[in-house]
């Protein structure tokens, strides 16, 4: 029973979505003690996994189908963190689309929960219950604003594209256990070898199913319109926190069962990087709509996290997770900028709307010039140390190319950034919008810009948090 | 030494910056805010001033040198000066105050933020010239960015956005190559810094391409034909303080990175490239020369004439000789004066007249004679009249040349004569003729923070231009043990 130790936060957070379901269903008006239970709930499960297994160098559990080890306790808090912080933002938000329901905190647990199980997993089947099960919840949080045409379509186009990659991901998975004989990461790794040319194809549909989850090019296109049709909070949670759990299984694919395959996929991910900095970057010049050109500044941001894991090196995947964690926080910052933007309850979305945001709001628009220098990656803000680690990962392994095209798609990536900042600090001013935000969001934009502003200071502690973690 | 007083330069700005930031800002003239950035940078100038009366320069080593960890293992924080880069960081400290007391008529709106702005810019500025390691420099280098194109941008004038683009994309796009060279430099040698990599050198066989990355960054900073056409863009909208910062500092940076980085750290590829510079040099010098002689708009005019003495500058560098590379860092402080007091003297005409063209003046001898006399100074000294520092650089380039390759110097020489062609012909339009322009009779003379600030550029300029020997001996040692490293390098490989 010891071992159940290190399963402690799934098995915590589990009872609490049991627990929050049946308070939901017997007391009457009770979304309000739900929110707060969940908030609650999330915390105490980051507490759990901090305390159990932030110090565990690698355990397994269940016939080794469940792994615990510093990649997956870090990203399982950075998940947790991201969705505790996308909760706390999000009630003002839903309450004025009178969405404030008890089902929006139990599915964002629910998913939370799938992400635990993906992250943590090392067996095929493990994987798939996980992914599905973030999955499903995802699909209902997207359709969530029900009564918009907009919401409803983002959730089906999502449910119809994500059903589909998950059928290529299964069927590459259901190739890979045919080769190998087993679905331990483990014993699919010693099992592989590269002389079997139907094997690739198992490869290249499982990376083309993640390639989805984390919606790299040629895999994005549903990305721009369910971000744009989701509810502006759950964009945010599709935009940090799914990333997160699928980015750990791509390293966990690439690392464990497919590590001696790596020329193989080695290619596929270099062109998956290259092709999502390229194309979200010239993507998202053309924009108008302030959440679908941050669908493509996230694809675009993608490209930069997969640059790092190509590498296939211990750096470059470190590389990629400090990319990630800084793209976590940065997106967390533009978000909460974006549900600033509020005008007697109404949310302003276009880019047009931010016209001349200085003159009325200066503190605001110095957190988004902030927020905007990060993600194009000038200097000295977090945004470019998080892409100078991935291009020192990559220059390691001499992939000029890889490095050059990136950092030149970065020049690109600026004039979309720099558009939104010319809007904000050249244009004519328009009304002013509400002022009175909740605490909460009010906290978390200036603690994101902070981090952001100030990273430059203390860069070590990340660096060494992130350098715990050897997969090869 | 253990007062660190290279970052409390460095910093200062910023904590006038910060206590800025807090007060609340006025509509109209914001007196408060004024002061308080006026009082920072004069601070920061007397320290700088400071630093060189106790800066030995009897040692080429790096003076005040701190060294601090600061990415574990990877990169330490290193800041140092040696008699190459002490004047640029005075330079710097001296530009800025002036800037800061000029702003009383460009600036109409936001005067805090400008002055915000201004104050983050003087401490990266201050950050480039002393960093002793390369990511710090990167750091400072681009991060510039970013408070210039938000001068241009508000601040400036009609075709702002344009510009503010173009200036930014521009300098962007140069910065990423070098960003990848100083990764590759990591991974080849195993340090960024700057003193050790001296020591070790870089193998040749990636000495060329390492150099050309570095070359696409300063090339487009300093700037050079034919990526300078940001250049007369930004100049044109930025407000006066904006082009003043632009034209006195943030074009050195390129050169002073060229001696420092391009010359130190690869000096095979710096023989190797030296034809392509001569080239692009001479081209800049006549070229943009004749372009400037050609200009309706008088920022343009001064715009192109600091692309081709930025022209001579380079040329100078690449002499690889100790009048060469003496010359062109006493180009640079001369042309960070003259050209600062150049915009300023078109900022005062500008603000009385708003109007940039040249048609519109004419016969302001007869109505602002103050201001005439002060601008004949720094059009003579553009031209490098002797008496004036624009000489003392020019004419050691010009020595310096004439060493190492014959033809280039002659055409350098035409550039000359061009040079003082187009400043002349533009004073003369602007000041001598008849007064045609019924508007200009009621135009004032130099009010006294105009006069006051005029005064203190023409001071140095003139000082400078009869007893340079304050600036060559600041220098000579660092020049002469750089020239010495460069030929041990050039002999032992």
């Amino acid at each position: 029973m010891d071992d159940l130790n290190l399963i402690l936060p799934e098995i915590f957070i589990s009872l609490s979505i049991m627990f929050l379901l049946v308070l939901g269903v017997f007391k009457k008006d009770s979304s309000k003690i739900t929110f707060n239970l969940s908030l609650f709930a999330i915390l105490i499960t980051a507490i759990i996994a901090i305390n159990e297994t932030f110090s565990v160098s690698r355990e397994t559990l269940f016939n080794e189908s469940v792994v615990i080890d510093s990649l997956s306790s870090l990203m399982k808090i950075i998940t947790l963190i991201g969705g505790f912080l996308v909760l706390v933002i999000s009630s003002s938000y839903l309450k004025t689309f009178k969405i404030y329901n008890i089902e929006y905190p139990i599915l964002i647990l629910s998913s939370i929960l799938g992400m635990m199980v993906m992250i943590s997993s090392n067996d095929l089947i493990v994987f798939y219950m996980g992914l599905e099960l973030q999955s499903l919840a995802l699909y209902v949080l997207a359709t969530y604003n029900r009564d918009q045409l907009k919401s409803s379509e983002a959730g089906l186009k999502y449910f119809v594209l994500s059903a589909l990659s998950s059928g290529l991901l299964l069927y590459g998975c259901s190739l890979v256990y045919g080769f190998s004989g087993s679905t331990n990461f483990d014993i699919i790794s010693n099992q592989l070898n590269s002389n079997e040319y139907v094997l690739t194809f198992g490869i290249v549909f499982i990376l083309v199913g993640l390639a989805f989850k984390i919606s790299a090019v040629p895999f994005h296109m549903w990305a721009p319109d369910v971000y744009e049709g989701s509810p502006t909070t759950v964009t945010l949670f599709f935009t940090m926190v799914p990333k997160i759990a699928a980015l750990t299984v791509f390293i966990r694919f690439l690392y464990v069962p497919f590590l001696n395959l790596i020329d193989q996929w080695q290619m596929i991910i270099v062109f998956l990087s290259i092709a999502s900095m390229i194309f979200g970057a010239v993507a998202a010049i053309g924009q108008t709509n302030i959440k679908r050109l941050i669908a493509y500044s996230s694809i675009s941001h993608i490209g930069y996290t997969l640059a790092g894991l190509a590498t296939a090196s211990n750096e470059g995947i470190q590389s990629s997770i400090i990319y990630i964690s800084v793209y976590v926080v940065m997106n967390l910052a533009l978000f909460c900028c974006l549900l600033m933007l509020r005008r007697k309850d109404q949310y302003y979305e276009d880019i047009s709307d931010l016209s001349g945001l200085s003159k009325n709001h200066p503190i605001l628009s110095l957190c988004l010039l902030v927020i905007l220098f990060s993600l194009a990656g000038i200097p000295p803000l977090a945004g470019f140390f998080a892409k100078f680690y991935v291009f020192i990962a990559v220059l390691e392994q001499s992939m000029y190319f890889l490095a050059i095209v990136g950092l030149l798609s970065t020049v690109v990536a600026a004039f979309y950034y720099l558009r939104i900042i010319k809007i904000i600090y050249f244009d004519k001013e328009k009304d002013k919008y509400d002022a009175d935000h909740s605490l909460w969001l009010k906290f978390s934009l200036t603690v994101s810009t902070i981090l952001i502003l100030l990273y430059f200071i203390f860069p070590s502690q990340l660096i060494e948090v992130v350098s715990r973690i050897n997969i090869i | 030494m253990n007062f660190p007083i290279l970052s409390s330069l460095i910093l200062l700005p910023i904590v006038g910056a910060l206590f800025l930031f807090f007060t609340k800002d006025k509509e109209g003239n914001n007196l408060t805010a004024k002061y308080v950035a006026l009082f920072t940078t004069v601070v920061n100038f007397l320290i700088s001033i400071y630093l060189w009366i106790s800066f030995d320069q009897s040692t080429s080593i790096f003076q005040f040198v701190e060294d601090r960890v600061w990415i574990e293992g990877f990169i330490n924080y290193k800041v140092g000066v040696d008699g190459i880069s002490i004047l640029f960081i005075i330079l710097t400290t001296f530009i800025t105050p002036i800037c800061i007391i000029s702003v009383n008529n460009s600036v109409k709106n936001r005067l805090r933020d400008f002055l915000i702005a201004i104050l983050i810019m003087e401490s990266f500025m201050i950050g480039v010239f002393c960093a002793l390691d390369l990511v710090v420099f990167y750091l400072f280098f681009e991060a510039g960015l970013i408070p210039m194109f938000l001068i241009i941008g508000i601040w400036g004038g009609a075709r702002r956005v344009y510009s503010a683009f173009k200036f930014f994309l521009y300098t962007l796009l140069g910065s990423v190559l070098m960003l990848v060279a100083i990764i590759s430099i990591y991974w080849i040698t195993g340090t960024t810094d700057v003193v050790q990599l001296y020591e070790i050198g870089i193998d040749v066989k990636y000495q060329n391409l390492l150099w050309l990355a570095f070359f696409s960054s300063f090339a487009v900073k300093t700037p050079m034909w034919p990526v300078h056409t940001w250049l007369p863009d930004a100049h044109v909208e930025a407000p006066t303080a904006g082009s003043v910062l632009l034209a006195a500092i943030l074009l050195k940076m390129a050169g002073y990175g060229f001696i420092r980085f391009s010359l130190g750290l690869f000096p095979i590829a710096s023989e190797v490239f030296t034809p392509l510079i001569y080239t692009l040099s001479v081209i800049a010098i006549i070229f943009t020369s004749l372009i400037a002689l050609m200009q309706e708009d008088m920022k343009k005019l001064i715009a192109y004439s600091s692309v081709a003495h930025m022209g001579f500058v380079t040329l100078g560098i690449f002499t690889l000789q100790q009048q060469g590379i003496e010359g062109s860092i006493i180009q640079m402080i001369s042309h960070g004066l003259v050209s600062a007091a150049l915009f300023l003297t078109v900022g005062v005409v500008y603000d009385r007249m708003h109007s940039r063209l040249i048609s519109t003046y004419g016969g302001l001898v007869s109505v602002i004679p103050k201001y005439s006399i002060l601008f004949m100074l720094f059009a003579l000294a553009s031209l490098g009249l002797p008496g004036t520092s624009g000489f003392i650089g020019e004419f050691l380039i010009l020595m310096g040349a004439f060493k190492d390759n014959f033809l280039v110097a002659v055409i350098a020489s035409i550039g000359v004569i061009l040079g003082a062609a187009y400043i002349l012909w533009l004073y003369k339009r602007v000041v001598f003729g008849k007064l045609i322009n019924e508007d200009l009779k009621k135009i004032v003379d130099l009010n006294r923070s105009e006069y006051f600030i005029l005064s203190c550029l023409a001071a140095p300029i003139l000082f400078f231009g009869f007893y340079p020997d304050p600036l060559i001996k600041t220098i000579e040692v660092s020049v002469t043990d750089f020239i010495n490293m460069h030929n041990t390098n050039i002999a032992s490989k």
